[in-house]
């Protein structure tokens, strides 16, 4: 009955943007904690409402600072803004340094925005697992828009796609020749591209090998071919705030034509699938998985396998077999 | 699975850009298993205050070697305070002089670190002093 009484106070809380009781929910969410699972339950009927953008690129490419300029835009247009900030954790010691942040700072005050930074803790694909619950806990604070930003990519890591309705790919100058620019991947997944560092050497070459590989692009979803914005140096207060009016109007422009062709509904259904696959892979493996731990069969199966007595696959089927009737 | 993990911040307030400490520090709390959120420097307090909360983090070390330490630091306890936020522990290093220590826990500071602490200690202190939250 209390534990009733207290989540339904802090839906209240959460609804009403309280950040105190959003970032516990969120941090609960990282530990996996199981009453926070139940909060996600609640929740759940009131998400749906946010515009979310995916930011991915390369180590250092600009993606942090170009999220504190998408602040400022969203802002001047008063609409709030939370940002999920992912960083890598350590394979050796857990730890993480998460310093997104850095260049978001001058926000920190502003009521309007909420700056969440989230460590990957082992999760492959460029996000933490926790991130998929965190943008709900976001959208139900009423935000309008949520930025995820992801760790510095390579070419593979695009699980970005299953979280957000815009995904902005920022590309720099000078990172390789123009066979990049079609391979499969990262490169395939942007509605919008951003060059940034402009001001650089290269960045004309890099414009036209991305317009060609969209020239052989047949088919854009929705009709909607990725616009390619130039960005340049942020010191550079005018330019700079031109490009980043051009960046905040395409999210918008591309957020309409989501509406308009009802890809939005497309988009919402590859999250929610991807949740329910990850859900039901959570109820029905991670059980097992930590009994066979801490049993100590893990242990001795990975002996017999080491001694060739069995191999992986056959190992499975009689997991399986014995747990899942 | 569930596993506790710690966040600690680790921010500079005041007009002071020497961070080599605060990064050295950062490092050390990573390697130590921490989740390590850094502000960077010439933070104000009321920053620091802010993303303290919004990372709900179990700990914040501020890192002054201005001089400024005996207005900023107790002024990040304040504000935490007034926003509720009162558990979040506070811990200062820094060139801090030895007379003004008994000021800083007085207003709050759990601890204080000067030039000579080795890291371990710290690392340790931290462990010992953050409970595990509810």
């Amino acid at each position: 009955m209390t534990d009733e009484f207290e989540g339904m106070e802090q839906v209240r809380r959460i609804r009403e943007g309280d950040v105190r009781t959003a970032s516990r929910l969120i941090r609960n969410l990282e530990d996996e904690l199981p009453e926070a699972k139940n909060a996600i339950r609640r929740i759940f009927p009131h998400t749906g409402r946010a515009h979310v953008v995916g930011i991915t690129g390369s180590p250092g490419a600009g993606k942090s600072t170009l999220v504190d300029a998408l602040i400022s835009s969203f802002r001047k247009r008063e609409k709030t803004v939370g940002v999920l900030a992912v960083d890598p954790t350590s394979p050796f010691t857990g730890g993480a340094i998460l310093g997104d942040r850095i260049r978001m700072q001058r926000h920190a005050e502003d009521p309007g925005v909420f700056v969440r930074s989230l460590a990957t803790r082992g999760a492959l694909g460029g996000l933490s697992k926790a991130v998929g619950d965190a943008v709900h806990v976001m959208d139900v604070m009423g935000k309008d828009f949520i930025l995820v930003e992801t760790v510095g990519t390579g070419q593979q890591e695009v699980e970005i796609i299953n979280h957000s309705h815009t995904v902005i790919v920022v590309l720099v100058p000078g990172m390789g020749d123009e066979i990049q620019a079609i391979k499969a991947g990262i490169m395939e997944i942007a509605d919008i591209f951003v060059i940034n560092k402009a001001d650089r050497d290269g960045s004309h070459q890099l414009v036209s090998e991305i317009m060609s590989m969209l020239n052989m692009v047949t088919d854009f979803q929705g009709g909607w071919r990725p616009p390619i914005i130039r960005i340049g140096n942020c010191f550079e207060p005018g330019p700079f705030g031109e490009s980043m009016e051009e960046l905040a109007a395409a999210i918008g422009d591309h957020y309409r034509r989501l509406v308009e062709t009802d890809l939005l509904g497309d988009r919402m259904k590859r999250k929610a699938m991807v949740e329910i696959h990850d859900a039901i892979r959570d109820a029905l493996l991670a059980p097992i998985l930590k009994e066979m731990t801490e049993s100590g069969e893990m242990e001795e199966i990975a002996g017999r396998l080491l001694r060739k007595e069995t191999d992986p696959y056959t190992i499975a089927e009689e997991v399986a077999r014995r747990r899942l009737k | 699975m569930a596993e506790k993990t710690i966040r600690i911040m680790v921010a500079k307030p005041g007009l002071d850009g020497h961070d080599r400490g605060a990064r050295i520090l950062a490092r050390c709390f990573r390697d130590a298993g921490f989740e390590v959120i850094y502000t960077g420097c010439h933070q104000t307090p009321e920053q620091i205050a802010a993303a303290a909360i919004q990372e709900d983090v179990d700990i914040v070390g501020l890192s002054c070697l201005s001089g400024a330490h005996r207005y900023l630091f107790p002024r990040v306890v304040e504000i935490l305070k007034e926003k509720g936020a009162a558990d979040i522990i506070v811990i200062g290093g820094g060139i801090i002089p030895d007379q003004d220590f008994q000021k800083l826990y007085e207003a709050g500071i759990k601890a204080i670190f000067t030039p000579g602490a080795p890291l371990d200690t710290i690392v340790q202190w931290v462990r010992t002093n953050v409970q595990p939250r509810k």
